[in-house]
């Protein structure tokens, strides 16, 4: 179960500014999925070790040599606000 | 002569050869058909660039593998200068600065992209009905749902709008809609496919794979999308070709059919189906028992779990700065990235994003987001041991047929289900297709065939060779 004031935090933690409608439904609905997924609780897993991905891939490195990058003008082509030939940022002040 | 858009990819690169038709010819057929649309497939057409493309193929003369075929690419794949949303209104109107990897190959092996299909916003869902821009219907019964998330590029395909088209599969994104929609949908092994230019959704699990009408057809398309590229670390060296099945016998292959997919929870005539392939797969020579993957159980739970964790990871990129739709008018940098992220997506992504981030939050990653990674290692083993026993493994890929369009959005967990058949085979990185093995109440029903890691060309061999034996490519009705 997960109660509001967690739903709120884990909000803010995403970065996601929910209405009080969107909190109450999101909690409802949360619940729901986290009891179902709670079954794999139940299981013994103490000597399992995890998987993050199914292929073993080890650090893959390459030559330090550079090659072409994105245009400037092509970087910014897409961004909703630009000044100065760079992407404009509101302060972080509240 | 058939009809222009009836024909398969093979059947056109066959007439373009005898000098029958042309490039453009085809590719005026398919955009006929793709810009009337009364499906609601495309999210963008680019009918300019398509026919630019055909003339020169036409006139160049060089007949790479698919020279000349028009193919669709689901809206997850960025395709430069071309509008790519992947379904959702944080990207409206966006044009990517590059083309996804496995769209370049489509494109240098010939293909020509005449559009982007409708898709679950992000590739979240299972029906397409989580597109910011409206469903996709099911071209066998319009009121009812395609499956997703690539509903749009298995509808495509169905409606003969274009023989070929590229989805994404994260827990059964192309195998469920190609299995709704009555087509041909492959899931290659982890890392067959460059994911360069998919928008993540789940890293670990996201998988690029070709929707077609027929084995060979989607064979092709494989053929020229597989192999390693630099710009995607996780992507393989493909050593054994991928190969144009052609055998019709399956003489001394042994299949399993997984028990815990074929019981409760799986519609009666989902079952009957796969009973009777399962004899056709007697007939033509193999032998097929029973085979128990105890953790598939716990599969889905898992798969709610990793997916949603590293897509709150992926998602965490739209802050409507570098790119996308921004909210207006906020004051400060927190308040701009939280009314843009709240604007821009809908419920089901705002859904994973919060499952995710809980789940992965400081006192809560133990309880869930590392017990799932174990769960997924005992998936990995089960899979390891049957393939000790079998060759394949056989399931339906949907417990249900195509379903009515709006049954399941009031109820995530409903719609989740949808996925319960597909998702253990991406838990554990494994090639996996659907094909066509039957019809209930006129809605196709559709086969899941998996096997090892790198199998692909026995899983299109036992593919093709039921294609053959069940006969079933039929063409759903034209919308009045």
């Amino acid at each position: 179960m997960i109660d509001e004031q967690t739903v709120r935090h884990v909000a803010r933690l995403a970065r996601l500014g929910l209405d009080e409608g969107e909190v109450a439904r999101m909690q409802a609905e949360l619940s729901g999925i986290l009891e179902h997924v709670e079954r794999i609780r139940a299981l013994e897993l103490d000597d399992v070790p995890p998987t993050t991905h199914v292929e073993s891939v080890a650090n893959v490195m390459r030559e330090d040599v550079p090659t072409e990058c994105l245009e400037h003008e092509l970087a910014l082509r897409e961004a909703p606000a630009t000044r100065e030939g760079g992407f404009l940022v509101r302060g972080i002040g509240a | 002569m058939t009809a222009l858009h009836e024909l398969t990819a093979e059947a056109a690169i066959r007439a373009i050869e005898a000098g029958e038709t042309s490039s453009l010819e085809l590719v005026d057929a398919a955009l006929e058909r793709v810009t009337s649309d009364p499906w609601h497939a495309f999210l963008a057409v680019d009918e300019d660039g398509a026919r630019e493309r055909a003339r020169a193929i036409d006139a160049n003369g060089e007949r790479p593998p698919l020279a000349g075929i028009p193919v669709a690419i689901k809206d997850a794949l960025s395709t430069r200068d071309l509008t790519t949303t992947a379904g959702s209104r944080i990207l409206e109107g966006f044009r990517p600065v590059y083309t996804a990897t496995c769209v370049e190959r489509l494109e240098r092996a010939g293909g020509i992209i005449v559009g982007k299909t409708n898709m679950d916003e992000f590739a979240m869902g299972s029906s397409t009905e989580n597109s910011a821009y409206g469903p996709t219907r099911n071209p066998w019964a319009l009121d009812r749902v395609p499956g997703g998330s690539s509903g749009g590029a298995a509808a495509c395909v169905a409606a003969r709008q274009v023989p070929l088209s590229l989805g994404s599969d994260t827990g059964g994104s192309i195998r469920q809609p190609a299995a709704l929609c009555g087509c041909v949908g492959i899931k290659p092994t982890y890392g067959a496919v460059s994911r360069s230019g998919l928008i993540a959704f789940a890293s670990s699990l996201d998988q690029v794979g070709p929707l077609a009408r027929t084995v060979r057809d989607a064979a092709l398309t494989l053929q020229a999308i597989v192999g390693r590229d630099p710009l995607d670390t996780t992507s393989l060296e493909w050593r054994e070709p991928i190969e144009l099945p052609a055998g019709e016998r399956l003489d001394g292959l042994r299949v399993g059919i997984i028990s815990e997919l074929n019981g409760e929870g799986i519609e009666a005539s989902v079952r009957g189906a796969v009973d009777s392939a399962a004899a056709t797969v007697e007939s033509l020579g193999g032998a097929v028992e029973q085979v128990s993957l105890p953790s598939v159980e716990h599969s889905l739970s898992t798969y709610y779990l990793i997916a949603p964790a590293e897509c709150s990871a992926n998602l965490a990129r739209f802050d409507g700065i570098r790119y996308g739709r921004a909210a207006e008018g906020a004051d400060s940098l927190l308040e701009h990235y939280e009314r843009t992220r709240d604007e821009g997506f809908g419920s089901e992504v705002k859904r994973r994003i919060m499952l995710g981030t809980f789940a992965l939050a400081s006192g809560y990653y133990d309880a869930y987001y590392l017990r799932a990674q174990k769960v997924r290692t005992l998936v990995v083993e089960d899979f390891a041991r049957a393939f000790e026993r079998v060759d394949v493994l056989m399931s339906p890929t949907s417990p249900t047929t195509a379903f009515p369009l709006g049954e399941r959005t009031d109820d995530p967990l409903s719609m989740y289900l949808s996925d319960v058949c597909t998702i253990p085979m991406s838990l554990a990185g494994l090639p996996a297709l659907s094909i066509p093995c039957g019809f209930a109440d006129g809605l196709p029903i559709g086969l899941q065939l998996a096997g090892p890691a790198y199998s692909e060309n026995r899983l299109l061999g036992v593919a093709h060779a039921l294609e053959q034996a069940l006969a079933l490519d039929q063409a759903p009705p034209e919308p009045a």
